[in-house]
């Protein structure tokens, strides 16, 4: 069995195991997906279609990391979509108010550290399910937000932004936001996750909080930051959207909660906690975000692509369930053979 | 020397008719051109009878055409559908914008591969299209509504506007023109109290209208410039004690409105068709596609049975009069 204590040699391999054969399956989905996309449309391999499709899930990607660490230890965050929101619509008024663009992002990261921290007090140290706590500020931070921007959008914002947010990295499909912010975030969150005494703390976290906290590590403190942690990265995503479609509006990234938290299981983070990779989360991002693309390319209409969406994520919860009860049933097997 | 200069001159005059002719002539459209229509949104009656006609116009000149869009009336949401219509390089594309300025970009994205852009309805930045086709001029559309709501008010009392989305080009547009016309001396007793949203969404609609009422309990009328909107708060009023006492009008379609005309919740309404709304658009995009035409004032262009039009400033085409129904007139129209 995995030891789940910190500072003990743990054998990792029942976990690891799982993790890798979920994370080799996304692998061959995705190839599957891309090459399903290519054979459905010639355009779909071009450099704009590519940096389309990544641009798309730029957003997602973002909250994913974030929230991807949660789940791993046992927590959620419902309220990304609407710290998405409520960043583009500090975002919004503070331009408009004529506040320099360096001094505005600023103030919208902190207000997103600010989020984090409100949702990670009330778990911490009210001791809320995060569940019941973030769906409730999921609310709060929506309405702010329609406080603050009303029925209007602001829609000028200065072009240097935007461009960065729009373009591609010339003659490439990576889009600019791809290569300055999602790819260095994203292999920081995986040295952070699986390669530093941090992340194994994460892992243990979600697997036997009690074990970690009577070793004495101070687990209410871990996850208080990982909510920041979720908070800052919802905001950042925040700030894309809202240049990236040079629109600030109080109803941006609406319902953007349930496709991340999608993103995170399907990518194999047990709900649970203790188990699942980024890496596994952005194989499944990436899947989506092909998959949509895609179909959308092949004019595939909008209810389709959800209920597709929908299969994944079920399947990505059956799925393990399934394996895991096979494993079962081969083990009892095996030891009635052996009695 | 003189002779020369004359029948230089001559045959000058005679090559420049030559090519006036031929130009006239070679107004044909190329087959096979692939249309597309991009409205505000996807489930809006409105946008299902201009796509219609967007439909048929494309059949007539042989292209293929399809509707795409999201179904909410999102500035943003257009954005993916106008990345893969380039992606899947369309000829044309007929636009509706929910924000003037959002979609900007992508559009001029689109221009530099090629695809022509045609607005419809509701406009974009000049830069972002070659043409837009509106349906009345809207300074035209903004004083006509208010002069029927003055006569349906009998000039005087309070009143509030039901538009759709805030962002929303053309509403804001003959909002403003409403603004304008009300500032003359004959309306001067009659007070615009608010201008409330309802993002074209009928419930939102309903409950505003709803607001609006409960807000306001001395409020004579309500003019809604939208189809949504003015068919959600008529539904509200026919079922209301209001009912016969606030006045409501604005823009409807006749076959949304007939039953509230006819059972005294509406007296008057007004709209063109935005089934021939469609259809121009799609010719003006075709002969746009098609090399005849580059959006220049004073070019002309046929579009299939409406006839010859004129290209006015900034590429703007005007469709041609609003109607206004009443009892009198509602069963002559199907749409």
């Amino acid at each position: 069995m995995s030891s789940a204590l910190p500072g003990i040699k743990s054998d990792k391999p029942g976990k690891r195991r799982f993790s890798l054969s979920w994370d080799r399956m996304l692998v061959l989905m995705l190839a599957l997906s891309l090459i399903f996309g290519h054979a459905l449309s010639p355009a779909f391999l071009s450099n704009d279609n590519l940096g389309n499709l990544l641009a798309g899930i730029s957003e997602y990607a973002l909250m994913a990391l974030g929230l991807t660490l949660l789940v791993v230890a046992a927590e959620i965050d419902l309220s990304v979509a609407s710290i998405l929101g409520m960043a583009s619509g500090l975002l919004g008024v503070l331009w408009q108010a004529g506040v320099p663009m360096p001094l505005t992002l600023l103030l919208v990261m902190l207000m997103g550290i600010a989020a984090g921290a409100f949702n990670g007090l009330l778990v911490t140290r009210l001791r809320l399910p995060s569940l019941a706590v973030t769906i409730g500020t999921m609310a709060l931070f929506r309405g702010i937000t329609y406080i603050m921007l009303g029925d209007q959008a602001v829609a000028s914002f200065p072009q240097a932004y935007t461009e960065f947010a729009m373009n591609n990295w010339d003659g490439t499909f990576l889009p600019l936001t791809y290569v300055f912010l999602i790819i260095p975030l994203a292999l920081a969150f995986i040295l952070l996750l699986h390669h530093s005494g941090f992340g194994r703390m994460v892992y243990a976290i979600g697997a036997n909080h009690t074990a970690v906290e009577f070793s004495g590590i101070n687990v209410a403190r871990s996850k208080f930051w990982l909510f920041v942690l979720s908070g800052a990265m919802s905001a950042l995503a925040g700030i894309v959207y809202t240049l990236r479609f040079s629109s600030a509006r109080a109803d941006n990234g609406m319902g953007f909660e349930l496709s991340v938290v999608a993103a995170v299981l399907f990518g194999g983070v047990s709900i649970f906690g203790g188990r699942g990779s980024v890496t596994g989360v952005l194989l499944a991002l990436l899947i989506m975000g092909v998959l949509n693309n895609a179909l959308t390319l092949y004019d595939v209409s909008n209810e389709i692509l959800t209920i597709v969406t929908g299969l994944l994520l079920l399947s990505s919860v059956l799925l393990p369930n399934l394996i895991s009860r096979w494993k079962e049933s081969r083990r009892k097997t095996a030891a009635a053979v052996i009695t | 020397m003189k002779c020369n200069l004359k029948t230089v001159a001559l045959i000058f005059g005679m090559a420049v008719l030559c090519m006036a002719g031929l130009t006239v002539q070679a107004q044909e459209i190329k087959p096979g051109l692939k249309v597309a229509f991009l409205p505000k949104q996807i489930n809006n009656p409105y946008s299902v009878i201009t796509g219609s006609g967007v439909t048929e116009g494309v059949k007539e000149f042989k292209g293929s055409g399809k509707m795409v869009g999201a179904s909410d009336a999102g500035a943003s949401s257009q954005v993916s559908y106008i990345n893969t219509l380039i992606t899947q390089k369309q000829n044309a594309i007929v636009i509706s914008a929910n924000d003037p300025n959002a979609i900007l970009p992508y559009l001029k994205k689109a221009a530099a591969q090629g695809i022509k852009v045609v607005a419809v309805d509701s406009d974009v930045g000049v830069e972002g299209r070659a043409m837009f086709i509106n349906q009345a001029d809207s300074e035209g559309i903004g004083r006509s509504q208010v002069q029927l709501l003055a006569k349906l008010m009998g000039g005087k009392g309070k009143f509030a506007i039901l538009s759709a989305t805030p962002n929303a080009t053309n509403q804001n547009t003959w909002i403003k023109w409403m603004e304008v016309e009300l500032k003359k001396p004959e309306y001067k007793d009659m007070q615009l109290v608010k201008v409330a949203y309802g993002n074209d969404d009928d419930q939102k609609s309903f409950v505003e209208t709803q607001g609006l009422l409960q807000a306001y309990p001395d409020l004579k009328a309500i003019i809604s410039p939208t189809t949504v909107g003015i068919s959600a708060a008529a539904r509200y009023l026919s079922t209301s004690p209001s009912k016969g006492k606030v006045i409501i009008t604005g823009l409807g379609t006749p076959n949304q409105m007939r039953e509230f005309i006819k059972n005294g919740t509406v007296q008057a309404f007004q709209l063109w068709n935005p089934k021939d709304l469609g259809y121009l658009a799609a010719y003006a995009a075709a002969q746009l596609a098609s090399g005849n035409i580059s959006g220049k004032q004073g070019e002309t262009f046929t579009a299939g049975k409406l006839g010859k039009y004129t290209i006015g400033v900034n590429g703007e085409v005007i469709l041609g009069l609003p109607t206004t129904f009443t009892t009198a007139n509602i069963d002559e129209f199907n749409y």
